[in-house]
């Protein structure tokens, strides 16, 4: 194709879509629509992800220390460990005034202060990963010092099961509603192809290219995608933005912590948008498939 | 030029085979009409030809090249040589007369200049020169045949074909446009037409191929449409 050819399919594509104008607008409607539900259920997945994942966070190692233990050397050692987000260390005195406050009445323990304490000092560990517990857990129990390690073994495995699950559910219903979207996006095309299917007959007897016949189309059905796409991010960016600031206002805000760090946000947002712009030109493509059989 | 051997040709879902066994030889810049009962293969031939369809048996030769054997590049260059005319025009009815010539001219991605300096030219010749900016629902059907035959021409074609161009248009029309036809044909160019304009056959006196029931049943240098020339 050349600089003449180019030239030619850019402006057919702007004479095409200003002639066609409200099929455009139907096909942009329907691009925007289906991806509004494809990016809404996205942001629904991360939430549900972050949600796990703040569950699983806040599940802690707890490693009893033997009274002779060396705190510094085994901090470090733990520290260094794969998968390790934080390290606290609580003292018997710390951890002895922890279960008095706990217990709501400091004199039932009078006594037990100093060398009396019978709690052992201890470490209070953090994983990045909820999956990461169950063998951080297991190597911590082997360090030298270490006389108990415990954590919510149960609860840690239906995590993880559950996160999994969660996982596979949100690809499986994401990929179907991606599918759905090109499918409305084909046919939505296909009535543009077929409001000049004259004029591509013509071009093939002229001698027209392949790609030249589909050059504008496609152009056209990106141009569709990407404006469709536009619609339903600003639409989600609104929308999503004011829910997540209801919900951070509201009691509920203890337990839902709506995701609204940008650099988890825009990565969908960019992608929708692009995801959009390609299915538009595939959705073109396909359309125009059957018309250049002559 | 152009070589058919044996070629035969079954449409899908068809038993009757449109053309079959058919074998003949073209001499570039031949003049040929194409007559015979509708049905006979006369459009077979020419689709076999463009190869917008392939042929069941034999092979067609054009310049010496098995036109089944053609890759996409080759098969788009064999196209672009070839010139089409047909009986229902097929114009766009939303561009201008200048645009539909040099729409052909677009759709090889020729320069704006060379546009706007052949398509005045081939107007002019098919005797359209100030028509450029009508479009063709304000043409009479002989005008929008010479738009039909100026976006052939346009590309300089080595062959033209033409399936019916006169089946619209009445008797005096016909006639001018069979003469331009010739013009066309002592420039060079191949002219192969389908018709079944008889008189219009008869007053020429040009290669006739005569098909009935996809057989060629008769082959005349200086031919007439029928066994029996009619008169009128």
């Amino acid at each position: 194709m050349n600089l003449n050819s180019f030239k030619y399919c850019l402006r057919q594509s702007f004479v095409s879509l200003r002639r066609n104008f409200w099929l455009a607008v139907v096909t942009a409607c329907i691009i925007a629509v289906s991806l509004a539900i494809l990016g809404g259920f996205l942001l629904l997945a991360i939430n549900a992800r972050q949600l796990m994942s703040d569950i699983g966070t806040n599940v802690e190692i707890c490693v009893f220390l033997y009274d002779d233990a060396e705190i510094e050397s085994l901090e470090a050692e733990i520290s260094a460990l794969d998968g390790v987000d934080s390290v606290r260390f609580v003292s018997k005195h710390e951890g002895l005034a922890d279960f008095a406050r706990s217990l709501g009445d400091a004199s039932l323990l009078a006594g037990l202060e100093g060398d009396n304490n019978p709690l052992p000092n201890a470490f209070r560990v953090r994983a990045l990963h909820t999956e990461a517990v169950p063998a951080l857990a297991e190597t911590i129990r082997t360090l030298p010092g270490v006389e108990l390690v415990e954590y919510g073994a149960e609860l840690i495995s239906r995590l993880v099961k559950i996160t999994g699950w969660l996982n596979s559910l949100f690809v499986g219903i994401s990929a179907l509603l991606a599918i759905g979207a090109v499918f409305l996006i084909v046919t939505a095309i296909r009535l543009s192809v077929l409001a000049r299917q004259e004029e591509i007959g013509i071009m093939k007897y002229l001698g027209a290219s392949d790609w030249f016949i589909r050059f504008p189309f496609l152009l056209e059905g990106m141009a569709m995608g990407w404006l469709g796409t536009l619609a339903a991010v600003a639409a989600l960016f609104a929308g999503y933005g004011r829910l997540a600031d209801y919900l951070s206002r509201d009691t509920l805000a203890f337990f839902i912590r709506p995701v609204t760090a940008g650099e988890q946000l825009l990565p969908i947002y960019v992608g929708l948008v692009l995801l959009g712009t390609l299915l538009g030109g595939m959705g073109s493509v396909i359309s125009i498939r059957k018309f250049l059989r002559v | 030029m152009i070589k058919f051997n044996n070629v035969t040709k079954i449409y899908p879902g068809s038993k009757q085979p449109a053309l079959s066994d058919l074998t003949l030889e073209i001499e570039q810049g031949e003049f040929v009409f194409l007559v015979g009962p509708s049905g006979a293969g006369k459009s077979t031939l020419i689709k076999l030809l463009f190869r917008e369809q392939l042929a069941t048996g034999g092979q067609i030769f054009f310049h010496g090249k098995d036109i089944a054997r053609l890759d996409k590049r080759q098969l788009l260059k064999h196209r672009r040589q070839i010139g089409m005319v047909f009986q229902d025009f097929r114009l766009l009815k939303q561009k201008t007369v200048f645009e539909n010539v040099a729409f052909a001219l677009e759709v090889l991605g020729r320069s704006t200049r060379e546009i706007n300096f052949k398509v005045p030219q081939v107007l002019a010749m098919v005797g359209l020169a100030g028509k450029e900016k009508s479009f063709p629902a304000e043409l009479s059907g002989g005008e929008q045949q010479r738009v039909g035959v100026a976006r052939a021409l346009v590309k300089d074609p080595i062959l033209l074909l033409a399936d019916e161009p006169t089946g619209n248009l009445d008797r005096e029309t016909s006639w001018q446009l069979m003469e331009l036809f010739a013009d066309i044909n002592r420039s060079g160019t191949t002219v192969i037409i389908a018709t079944h304009a008889w008189d219009v056959v008869d007053r020429m006196q040009k290669r006739v191929l005569s098909l009935e029931n996809g057989r060629l049943v008769r082959d005349e240098k200086r031919g007439s449409y029928a066994n029996e020339p009619k008169f009128f």
